[in-house]
């Protein structure tokens, strides 16, 4: 019954945590460049606000283009629930290992494109096509680096490896630090930052994904927006977990615990988030074929990673 | 079960001989036997892996005198059996409606029972001569229905070049038993199997296998027939080649490398997974480059049948290193595959028929916004097209599951190529799927979703329930195996039992995960997914609409605020491909672009060119067709000679021979 209560306090924080997360990193941002900056609760007004406006859809729109917000935002959020944020040994989490996580991110990232290609509009057609460039390297590079993990700890499934790396002295090993720069790069192309991406720029040829959901609005665009700081929150609690699972609460029933493992899971989240927006505001966003040197140098430190662990075990 | 298929075989005898003689009047009958035969050849299948018997033998007084034709089935033929009398049901079911649009259907009748009597023949095939001889049937049938509609120019040239493939692996097959047969000089497998080879016998036979089984199954570089003869046939002959011959080609194989070779040496294992590697990707390559939706569903059975390859390759490498229960495991990941791709391989080809059927048209780049004339359709084809993707909570997910599980184990092997092989073969496969679903998205968006680009699309009507119903069986049986495995995992336990005799079988925990090395170490279950999303997504859908608004306007399209009515300005299929064509394509097809911009003033419009090179044809098949073609045309000299001349090269041949037998004593 614990762990039941304790499951839904992952996907209740998940949801809380997702929009203040982004606008923590809008802060930041904002300060770097010497702005003010919106306060850090505007995305919660953001979503409320569109979650009250009506939904204006175009007249050949079908039923994909209604459902798929509601399957991508619940999608990405079963994924996120998976990810052992402040415990390990979460009901959720045995459902889906690595793999299957990564597959169901994909199951949201095929619905989204099919619904940019749904009203037959150009933008819709681009951000699709260019989405899914996008992810035909860095979903293989991510399977790279989880085969990477799994190697290290011959398991892949979530909270086993979270527990391993917090029991075991595993070291520092290259693999590990080659994977970790994969999952990096992919994390920052997934979620549509700089400098793969840029989702605030005025400028719609140059957008990938803020193209593709160009003919969402109301409460489907709010979903949309949602599942997008998820999937942040997602990957940041990803490396977190899997990299620096210090303060992981190993058994969640235990109170002390517990409050290390949310209050170390917070501050990893801040510092997460303010990594982020460095990095972000120190760089410039490519070309967007340039994308493709970028994710591939990611499969391919992810590929060396996963070849060292297959060369040097069993020897 | 043998006396069961002897049934089947005859109604299939009876269909054939009743579409030859009453043509398009006996068409239903036609189908509705063969869908019958089919069905008996499912229930007889089922109930024997169920029953988890040994195995039934039978000579019959056929083919050579004195020596008969030999027929066995066992658990591995009963598996092929199930996987064939399943999809052969809901196809012919589906054609009783579909075969109404063929135009000359006397072209189709009398081969399609015999196409389906062949297949099942190899499948209970013990002795080399029937088993080639059912092969062959199985071959030309496929060719006669490939050339049904035999009046189009790209269909002849399909053919010839599926009737030379054809040829050259029947005859690698033909000397693989026959150095199969070396050791014991018996012709029955019983007697064969296991019996050993000598020197370099065994790298000879395992060459000729490959190349003979390889070629049927569509393994790169031998794939080059399968795509060009598949999009050529009517689409319900489609979907058996694909789905079915393909994976007949598949048993072929593991009969005779897992079963009658007997211990393989690991370096077989090493270059059967590069193989499929190879495939897999080259396959998903090619697909995203189609704009011709049989096509590019041809084009994606190669890429599964390099996944399916993959699993049997790291079996064999397991086996080989005495690693049994991760062989089991690929092996399982290997057969499980079959099954799936059979399934939303025939579906999707069915789709294509129906399609085919409302609207005339397989280029895609005419199609368009089917979703709405054709809701069920594309329903089920979405079905399909997420499967074939590899996204849970589908089969295909969990066929390539395990099959990812299997190669993140492969670090255990303890030979070098291997231990640098499996990563890239991961990393290969990963692509691959990365791929398909890139390939999916675009087939789905263009087919199905955005504006009708002709006429034909925009007034296609929906397909009949004859049409409909076998699609939506094989849609449910995609949801049910990717949420409940175990249900087909269970019927191969057998199977893996006959080919790796004492190895463990998967943890399997219960009906509900997937954990198949212990729970510790990786588990899934499809359906605890789908319920869950079920879950939220119905809490989220009541906590959006009471919070939030549910309120719904209808105006024109945003698109930036300058919508074009035209529905060319959409993304079409090569436009949705462009990325793709310029990271990988323009490396593996030296694919180039050219924009040819008229001069300001000229009134003619630009133009955007675009040149793809296919390096297999390039690099292989041209230069082969090039030889064969100087050669013949050198030899052609010797049409025109004098019978004095002809009497002298005889005289020269008797010396020269003659001289040889003397030499070589």
């Amino acid at each position: 019954m614990n762990l039941f209560l304790l499951e839904l306090l992952q996907l209740a924080l998940l949801l809380l945590a997702a929009p203040l997360l982004t606008g923590l990193v809008r802060k930041v941002k904002a300060r770097l460049n010497g702005r003010v900056g919106p306060g850090l609760l505007q995305p919660y007004r953001d979503l409320w606000r569109l979650l009250r406006k009506d939904v204006v859809l175009a007249p050949n729109a079908s039923w994909l283009f209604r459902t798929s917000p509601y399957l991508i935002f619940t999608a990405v959020w079963l994924a996120a629930a998976i990810v052992p944020t402040f415990a390990t040994g979460l009901l959720l989490s045995r459902t889906a290992d690595l793999i299957a996580l990564v597959a169901l991110l994909g199951t949201a990232r095929f619905a989204l494109a099919l619904a940019g290609m749904d009203v037959g509009t150009s933008f819709g057609g681009i951000g699709a096509s260019r989405e899914m460039m996008i992810a035909s390297l860095a979903e293989p590079a991510m399977l790279m680096v989880t085969f990477t993990v799994a190697l290290v700890v011959r398991s892949t499934s979530l909270p086993h490896i979270a527990e391993f790396l917090l029991t075991h002295a595993v070291g520092i090993r290259i693999s590990l630090f080659l994977g970790l720069i994969s999952l990096l790069m992919v994390a920052i192309a997934e979620n549509a930052r700089i400098p793969v991406d840029n989702p605030a720029t005025h400028l719609e040829l140059t957008m990938v994904h803020e193209a593709m959901v160009l003919e969402y609005s109301g409460r489907h665009l709010a979903l949309i927006e949602g599942a997008a700081m998820v999937k942040l929150l997602l990957y940041i609690s990803l490396i977190a977990s899997v990299f620096f699972p210090w303060g992981l609460a190993l058994d969640p029933t235990e109170p002390r615990a517990l409050a290390i493992g949310l209050s170390s899971y917070a501050a990893k989240l801040a510092l997460g988030g303010v990594v982020l927006a460095f990095f972000e505001t120190s760089i410039a966003k490519m070309r967007v074929f340039r994308v493709a040197e970028f994710l591939g140098g990611a499969f391919l430190l992810g590929l060396l990673a996963a070849i060292f662990l297959y060369v040097s075990q069993g020897v | 079960m043998l006396s069961v298929l002897a049934f089947s075989l005859a109604i299939y005898g009876v269909a054939s001989f009743l579409g030859t003689v009453a043509g398009r009047r006996a068409l239903a009958g036609v189908y509705a036997l063969s869908a019958l035969a089919g069905a008996l050849t499912t229930l007889s299948a089922t109930r024997f892996l169920l029953a988890a018997e040994t195995s039934e033998d039978a000579v019959l007084p056929l083919g050579l005198p004195w020596l008969g034709a030999h027929f066995h089935a066992d658990a591995l033929s009963a598996f092929f059996l199930f996987v064939v009398g399943v999809a052969a049901t809901l196809v012919s079911l589906f054609a009783i409606d579909y075969g109404r649009h063929e135009a000359e259907p006397r072209r189709v009748l009398p081969f399609y029972p015999l196409f389906l009597a062949g297949m099942s023949l190899v499948l209970v095939a013990a002795d080399a001569f029937t088993f080639l001889l059912s092969w062959e049937l199985m071959s030309l049938a496929s060719w006669l229905l490939v050339l049904a509609s035999h009046r189009e120019r790209e269909t002849s040239n399909a053919a010839l070049l599926y009737l030379v493939m054809a040829g050259v692996g029947a005859g690698a097959l033909l000397l693989a038993f026959g150095l199969l047969s070396a050791g014991s000089g018996e012709y029955a497998f019983a007697a064969m199997r296991g019996t050993g080879f000598s020197g370099g016998q065994s790298t000879l036979f395992f060459l000729l296998v490959v190349i003979g089984a390889g070629s049927k199954a569509g393994v790169v570089p031998l794939h080059a027939w399968l795509p060009p003869a598949h999009a050529a046939a009517p689409s319900h002959v489609s979907a058996l080649m694909s789905g079915v011959m393909t994976k007949v080609a598949l048993y072929g194989f593991i009969r005779l490398i897992f079963d009658l070779a007997g211990p393989a040496p690991w370096w077989w294992g090493a270059l059967v997974l590069l193989l499929g590697g190879v495939t897999a990707l080259l396959g998903v390559l090619y697909a995203v480059m189609q704009h011709d939706l049989k096509r590019l569903l041809a084009y994606h059975t190669v890429e599964n049948i390099g996944i399916v390859v993959i699993g049997l390759g790291l079996a064999l490498a397991f086996r080989a290193n005495g690693l049994a229960a991760l062989a089991v495991l690929a092996l399982a990941a290997a057969l499980l595959h079959v099954f799936n791709h059979a399934m939303f391989k025939s579906l999707l080809f069915l789709g294509s028929g129906a399609i085919l059927a409302a609207t005339h048209e397989r280029d895609m780049e005419h199609l368009g916004g089917l979703i709405h004339p054709m809701p069920v359709t594309a329903f089920v084809f979405l079905i399909g097209a997420v499967a074939i993707s590899a996204l849970p909570p589908f089969n295909g997910f969990v066929s390539e599951w395990l099959t990812f599980q299997a190669i993140v184990n492969g670090s255990l092997l303890p030979q070098w190529l291997l231990k640098f092989a499996v990563p890239v073969v991961g990393a290969m496969l990963a692509l691959a799927a990365a791929l398909a679903a890139v390939c999916f998205v675009k087939v789905f968006g263009v087919v199905f979703l955005g504006r009708p680009r002709r006429p034909a699309a925009e007034h296609a009507r929906e397909v009949g329930p004859l049409m409909l119903g076998p699609m939506a069986a094989l849609a449910a049986i995609c949801a049910v195996v990717g949420l409940l495995p175990q249900t087909v995992l269970g019927l191969l336990r057998p199977v893996t039992a006959i080919l790796l005799p004492e190895s463990p079988w998967l943890v399997l925990s219960n009906w509900l995960w997937l954990a198949p090395l212990g729970a510790d170490h990786s588990s899934y279950s499809g359906l605890v997914i789908l319920v869950a999303i079920a879950f939220l997504a119905a809490l989220l859908v009541v906590a959006v609409h009471r919070l939030g608004s549910d309120r719904l306007r209808r105006s024109p399209a945003w698109d930036c605020g300058f919508p074009d009515p035209r529905p060319e300005t959409q993304y079409g299929a090569s436009s949705f491909a462009q990325p793709i064509r310029r990271i990988f394509g323009s490396v593996v097809f030296l694919a180039r672009e050219r924009v040819d911009m008229p001069a300001p003033g000229e009134t003619r419009p630009a133009r955007l060119e675009v040149s793809l090179h296919d390096p297999v044809w390039e690099g292989l098949y041209a230069p082969v067709t090039a030889f064969v073609g100087w050669l013949a045309d050198h030899m052609n000299v010797l049409q025109f000679q004098t019978i004095r001349r002809y009497l002298s090269l005889m005289f020269a041949a008797l010396v020269l021979l003659l001289l040889i037998v003397a030499v070589s004593q």
